[in-house]
C-alpha cells in the first residue's frame, strides 16, 4: 500500500529533522521525505495538517501479563493499548509465568504478538534460570528465538559470584545485560522511600544506598568483565551521580528512568494512595529534580512506561499489601512531552527519549531502524495532535490495567493514529 | 397569657423569682433540698440564688448535652461543658431553674440526667420566664413572667457582674431550638 | 486534597491520625472528654447519646486492653457494641479487608473501630464506607495511634495545664511506634515548643526533624529539665531483629530508673502506653513511684474515647 503523509510537521530526532515534510511510504518503509520519489502515485492520503509525526514509540519496559497472568491483561489488550500510546516496539521483562527462560516459551510468544501483526515485541530473557539468582540460562539459544537482552527484572542476584560469571558469559558473546540496581538486603522490606514521608506515614523505608551500594557493585564487576549494562529505572540523585562518573569514565553503560519518576515524589502518596506504589519507590524532590535535570543533559538515555497492569484485588489493600506498579503504554508519550514543557526543553528532546534513544540502547543489531524514519526505514510512526489534551480516566484506558496516579488529570499529547510497517494499525475515534 | 411585651426587666423578674423560691424552700425540709441550674442561664441564677439565700450547699449544675433528643439532627453541641452534681440525688427534693422554659425538651433531658444520678424524692421547677409554645406535658411550679412569643423570637439571659439583662433576639430560619 | 477525615462542614467525621487536624479540633475532644470524666463515679456510668447505634470493633491485631477500653467507652455511651477478632477468622481465609467491611456495612454498622497491623488500613476503610458510618483508628502498623496520643494529651493537660511552657521527652522505639509519632503530632499541633525524641540511632526513623522533633542518643541529656517523660513499650521481636542486642543493655542506657528521673524537673510526670515491660524500659519503682501517672492514664482514656466517638457519630 502506498501512503502519503500530508503536511505534517516530521520530528525525527536521529536525523537531526523537526519541520513540516510530507512523508511518503511504500511497502512497509518510508521511500521518501519532502519530495515524492519518481512516479510515486499514492493508494491513500493522510491529512496531517496541525499534527506531528513521529517515529514509533521504543518501550523499554511493558508488561504485557502473559504468559501467566492472564487474569490481569492479555496480550490482546495490551498491543491494543500500546497502539492507543503510538508505541511501535515493545521490550518485555522476562518475569512472566513461566519466567522466559526457555527458547520454546519465547517463540511462542514471538509468535503469538507475530499473530496479532501489531507493534513489534522484544522480549528479555532471563538471565538466570527461574529468575532464582543461582544458574546462568542458555544465552545463545534464547538469543536464537528472539531475546534481545538479558535481565532479572525485579529480583535481584544476591549471589556476587553468580552475577560476575553472568557477566563474563554475557561479554562472551556481546549480549547486553539489563539489570535494577537494588541492594536485597536493603530494600527487602520497604514499600517506600525512607524519608520524612515514610517515617510521617508509618511505612517501611529503602533508602537511597539500596541504589547505591548495588551500581557500585555492578560498575566493579563491568570494569572487571567490561559487558554492556543497561541499568534499569534509576530512582535517586545520588544513584544518577554515579551513572554519570561511570560513563565518564568510559564504561559501556546506559539507563532508563520510569515514566512515573519523571514526575511525581514520595509526597504524591498523600493518604496512603496506593496508586503511588512502585518498586523503585517514587523518592523526593531533589531526586525527581536530579532525574529531569539527566533527561536534559543524557545522563539518562530513555524514558520507559514500566507498564505493570494490576488488577483492581491487588491495588485496593493498604499501601504496605498494594501490588506495586502502574498503567503506562498510553501515558508514555504524554509524560515525555509534559516533561519537556515542565522544564522548557524542546519537544524533539523528548521524543527522542522515547524513540532514537530508546533504539540507540537496544542496539542496531537487532533493529535495522528502529526509532527513526529516515528513507529506507520501517514505517513505524504516529500521528500526534501535540496541542490536544486528554484526560487519564478509566474509560479513555484502553489497558486491562486501569491503575495510574495519573487517573482524573489532564495530560498533553493525543496519538490520532499508528501505523506500524506501513500498515495504520490504529486509528483514535474522532 | 399576656402578648410580647417591649422589653423585660430582668432585675425585676429575679427578685420575684428569688423571693418565690425562699418561700418554697421553706416548706421543702433543710438539709435534703438542694438547687440545681440548667447551663449556663439556670446556673448563673442558682449561683446568685445560692447567694442571696445563703444556703449552705453550692447548686447542682447540669449541662444536658448529653441527654438532648437532637443528637441524630445536629450532632454533639461544641462546647460541652461537665456537669457537677457534688451531692447524693437519692432521696433528696431538688429545685430545678432555668431562665426561659419553652418547648419543655429542656426539663425532659434535665430529669433524665438527674435520674441517672440517683432517685430524688421530689423535682420542683423554677423559671425566671415562661415563654409558651410547650410541646412536652411540662409545667413550672413557679414562673416570674409568662408571655407569649412567636418561633422565630429568641430570649437571651446575659450576666454583667452581678445583674441580669434580658435581650430579645430574632433567629436565621431554621436554627434548631431545644428549650 | 481535603482531610478524608474531615466531612464537606468541616466536621471531624473519622478520627484516623492526628496529623493534621487543626488545634480546636483536638481541644475540642479534650475538652469534650472532660465532660465524661465524672460519669466513672456515678452510679449510672451512661449516657443516651448512641442508643441504638452498632459500634464494630473490628481488630485485625489482637489487643484484648484497647479492646476493651473501646468496649467500655462505647457501652457508656449506651450503644450496642460487638467484637470482631478478625486474626482468627475471614480475613485469614483470604477475605479481602473491603469485602469485610462491605459484610459488616450491610449488618448497619454506624461506627468502626479498626486495628491493623498495616499502615494506612482506617484510610482505605474510610474512603470506601457510606457517608453515615464512621471509623476510628485504634491503631494502624507503625503510623498511628490517634486516641493514645490524644489521651496523652488529656493526661498532660490535667497535670501541667500549659502546653506552651513544656519540654517533653518521648523515649524508646519510636521507628515501630504509632504512639510516638500521634504524640509527636498532638505535641506540636498543640503548641508544645520542646518535644524530644530519645533512642538509639537505629530506634530512630529519618526525618524526625522535619515533625519538629529534637533527636537525642543520650538518655541523660534528653531528659535535663524536662517536663513530661512518656516511655514506649519495647517489643521482644526488636531484640532478635538486629536492631539491639539485649533487653539488659537496653536498660542500662535507655531504661527510666530513679536516677535518671532525677535529672528531668522534679515535678516531671512519668507515662506509657502500656503494656510496661518492667525492668526493661522502665524500672517497677518508678513505674510504681509517684510521679508515674500511668493508671490515670488508662481512666482518662475511656472518657477521650467516649469524646471522639461521639464527636464523630454526631458530624
Amino acid at each position: 500500500m502506498k501512503i502519503c503523509i500530508q503536511g505534517g510537521r516530521l520530528i525525527d530526532p536521529a536525523n537531526g529533522i523537526d519541520a513540516v515534510n510530507d512523508i511518503y511510504i511504500a511497502a512497509g518503509r518510508v521511500v521518501g521525505i519532502g519530495q515524492a520519489p519518481e512516479g510515486f502515485s499514492p493508494n491513500r492520503v493522510i491529512d496531517a495538517r496541525g499534527l506531528a509525526v513521529l517515529p514509533g514509540l521504543v518501550d523499554l519496559s511493558a508488561r504485557l501479563r502473559e504468559p501467566g497472568f492472564e487474569h490481569r491483561a492479555t496480550l490482546e489488550s495490551e498491543m491494543q493499548a500500546a497502539l492507543a500510546g503510538g508505541v511501535t516496539s515493545l521490550v518485555l521483562p522476562p518475569d512472566t509465568d513461566p519466567v522466559l527462560d526457555e527458547p520454546g516459551l519465547v517463540e511462542m510468544l514471538k509468535h503469538r504478538a507475530r499473530q496479532l501483526n501489531q507493534s513489534h515485541v522484544y522480549p528479555l530473557g532471563a538471565m538466570t534460570v527461574g529468575l532464582k539468582g543461582e544458574v546462568i540460562t542458555e544465552m545463545a539459544e534464547l538469543t536464537e528465538a528472539g531475546c534481545v537482552a538479558f535481565s532479572q527484572a525485579d529480583v535481584p542476584v544476591t549471589d556476587t559470584s553468580v552475577l560476575l560469571r553472568a557477566m563474563q558469559y554475557a561479554r562472551t558473546f556481546d549480549y547486553a545485560l539489563w539489570l535494577r540496581p537494588e541492594d536485597p538486603w536493603l530494600s527487602r522490606e520497604g514499600v517506600a522511600a525512607s524519608g520524612a514521608m515514610a517515617s510521617r506515614l508509618g511505612l517501611a523505608g529503602i533508602p537511597e544506598q539500596a541504589e547505591t551500594i548495588a551500581l557500585h557493585t555492578l560498575f566493579e564487576l563491568q570494569r572487571v568483565t567490561g559487558v554492556r549494562l543497561h541499568l534499569c529505572r534509576i530512582s535517586s540523585a545520588a544513584g544518577l551521580e554515579l551513572v554519570r562518573r561511570a560513563r565518564a569514565e568510559g564504561l559501556p553503560v546506559t539507563c532508563d528512568v520510569g515514566a512515573h519518576h519523571v514526575h511525581l515524589t514520595d509526597v504524591d502518596i498523600g493518604y496512603f494512595d496506593a496508586h503511588c506504589r512502585f518498586s523503585p519507590p517514587l523518592r523526593g524532590q531533589r531526586d525527581r529534580d536530579a532525574i529531569r535535570a539527566a533527561l536534559a543533559d543524557g545522563t539518562i538515555d530513555a524514558i520507559c512506561s514500566d507498564h505493570t497492569p494490576v488488577d483492581e484485588d491487588d491495588k485496593l489493600l493498604p499501601f504496605g499489601e498494594a501490588e506495586p506498579g502502574a498503567s503506562g503504554l498510553e501515558l508514555l508519550l504524554s509524560l515525555a512531552l509534559k516533561w519537556a514543557r515542565d522544564t522548557q526543553q524542546p519537544v524533539s528532546k523528548a521524543v527522542a527519549r522515547v524513540t532514537s534513544e530508546p533504539a540507540r540502547v537496544l542496539g542496531n543489531k537487532v533493529l535495522a531502524s528502529c526509532g527513526q524514519l529516515g528513507v529506507g526505514a520501517l514505517a513505524d510512526l504516529c500521528i500526534v495532535d501535540l496541542d490536544a489534551h486528554w484526560t487519564v480516566s478509566e474509560q479513555s484506558l484502553v489497558s486491562q490495567g486501569k491503575h495510574t496516579p495519573f487517573l482524573g488529570m489532564e495530560l498533553p499529547g493525543k496519538v490520532r493514529a499508528t501505523m506500524v510497517a506501513g500498515h495504520v494499525a490504529y486509528e483514535a475515534a474522532a | 397569657m399576656t402578648p410580647t411585651p417591649p422589653s423585660l426587666d430582668a432585675e425585676a423578674l429575679y427578685v420575684r423569682l428569688r423571693e418565690a423560691v425562699r418561700d418554697l424552700m421553706a416548706t421543702l425540709p433543710a438539709g435534703r433540698t438542694h438547687l440545681v441550674g440548667i447551663h449556663s442561664g439556670g446556673s448563673w441564677i442558682a449561683e446568685r440564688l445560692h447567694r442571696d439565700l445563703g444556703l449552705p450547699e453550692a447548686p447542682g449544675k447540669l449541662d444536658i448535652s448529653f441527654y438532648r433528643d437532637d443528637f441524630a439532627r445536629i450532632g454533639l453541641h461544641p462546647q460541652v461543658k461537665p456537669s457537677a452534681i457534688t451531692f447524693d440525688v437519692d432521696d433528696k427534693h431538688l429545685v430545678l431553674i432555668d431562665d426561659v422554659l419553652y418547648t419543655g425538651r429542656t426539663i425532659r433531658a434535665a430529669m433524665n440526667e438527674l435520674f441517672d444520678y440517683g432517685r430524688p424524692a421530689s423535682i420542683k421547677l423554677a423559671v425566671l420566664v415562661d415563654r409558651g409554645g410547650r410541646e412536652l406535658p411540662v409545667a413550672a411550679d413557679f414562673a416570674a413572667a409568662t408571655i407569649e412569643l412567636p418561633p422565630g423570637r429568641n430570649l437571651v439571659l446575659s450576666r454583667n457582674g452581678e445583674s441580669f439583662k434580658i435581650d430579645f433576639e430574632t433567629l436565621p430560619p431554621q436554627e434548631p431550638q431545644h428549650a | 486534597m481535603r482531610n478524608p477525615q474531615l466531612n464537606s462542614n468541616g466536621e471531624l467525621t473519622h478520627l484516623l491520625t492526628v496529623e493534621g487536624l487543626p488545634r480546636d479540633i483536638l481541644t475540642h475532644i479534650l475538652d469534650t472528654a472532660e465532660s465524661f470524666v465524672p460519669l466513672a463515679d456515678r452510679e449510672i456510668k451512661k449516657v443516651p447519646l448512641l442508643r441504638g447505634k452498632s459500634v464494630f470493633n473490628l481488630f485485625f491485631e489482637n489487643s484484648t486492653r484497647t479492646r476493651t477500653t473501646f468496649e467500655i467507652a462505647a457501652k457508656r455511651l449506651s450503644a450496642d457494641v460487638y467484637n470482631l477478632n478478625i486474626s482468627a477468622s475471614s480475613a485469614s481465609k483470604g477475605e479481602s479487608l473491603l469485602d469485610t467491611i462491605n459484610n459488616l456495612s450491610a449488618m448497619q454498622a454506624d461506627l468502626f473501630v479498626v486495628r491493623h497491623a498495616s499502615s494506612g488500613a482506617p484510610h482505605l476503610i474510610a474512603r470506601h464506607v457510606a457517608p453515615h458510618v464512621h471509623v476510628i483508628n485504634a491503631g494502624d502498623g507503625r503510623h498511628a495511634h490517634p486516641t493514645q496520643g490524644l489521651l496523652d494529651m488529656y493526661t498532660i493537660r490535667h497535670y501541667k495545664k500549659d502546653f506552651s511552657q513544656l519540654t517533653v521527652a518521648i523515649v524508646g522505639d519510636i521507628l515501630h511506634s504509632r504512639v510516638a509519632r500521634s504524640d509527636i503530632h498532638a505535641l506540636t499541633t498543640l503548641g508544645v515548643p520542646e518535644v524530644r525524641a530519645i533512642g538509639p540511632l537505629t530506634l530512630l526513623p529519618s526525618g524526625l526533624e522535619q515533625m519538629g522533633v529534637r533527636v537525642f542518643t543520650n538518655m541523660a541529656e534528653g531528659l535535663k529539665g524536662v517536663d513530661v517523660i512518656i516511655m514506649l513499650r519495647l517489643q521482644n521481636e526488636r531484640m532478635r531483629g538486629a536492631l539491639l542486642p539485649s533487653a539488659q543493655e537496653y536498660f542500662k542506657h535507655y531504661g527510666l530508673t530513679q536516677e535518671k528521673l532525677a535529672l528531668a524537673k522534679p515535678d516531671a510526670i512519668v507515662m506509657h502506653p502500656g503494656p510496661m515491660n518492667r525492668g526493661v524500659e522502665i524500672d517497677s519503682s518508678v513505674a510504681d513511684g509517684k510521679q508515674a501517672v500511668i493508671l490515670n492514664q488508662v481512666t482518662f482514656g475511656i472518657a477521650v474515647r467516649m469524646a471522639v466517638m461521639s464527636i464523630v457519630a454526631g458530624a
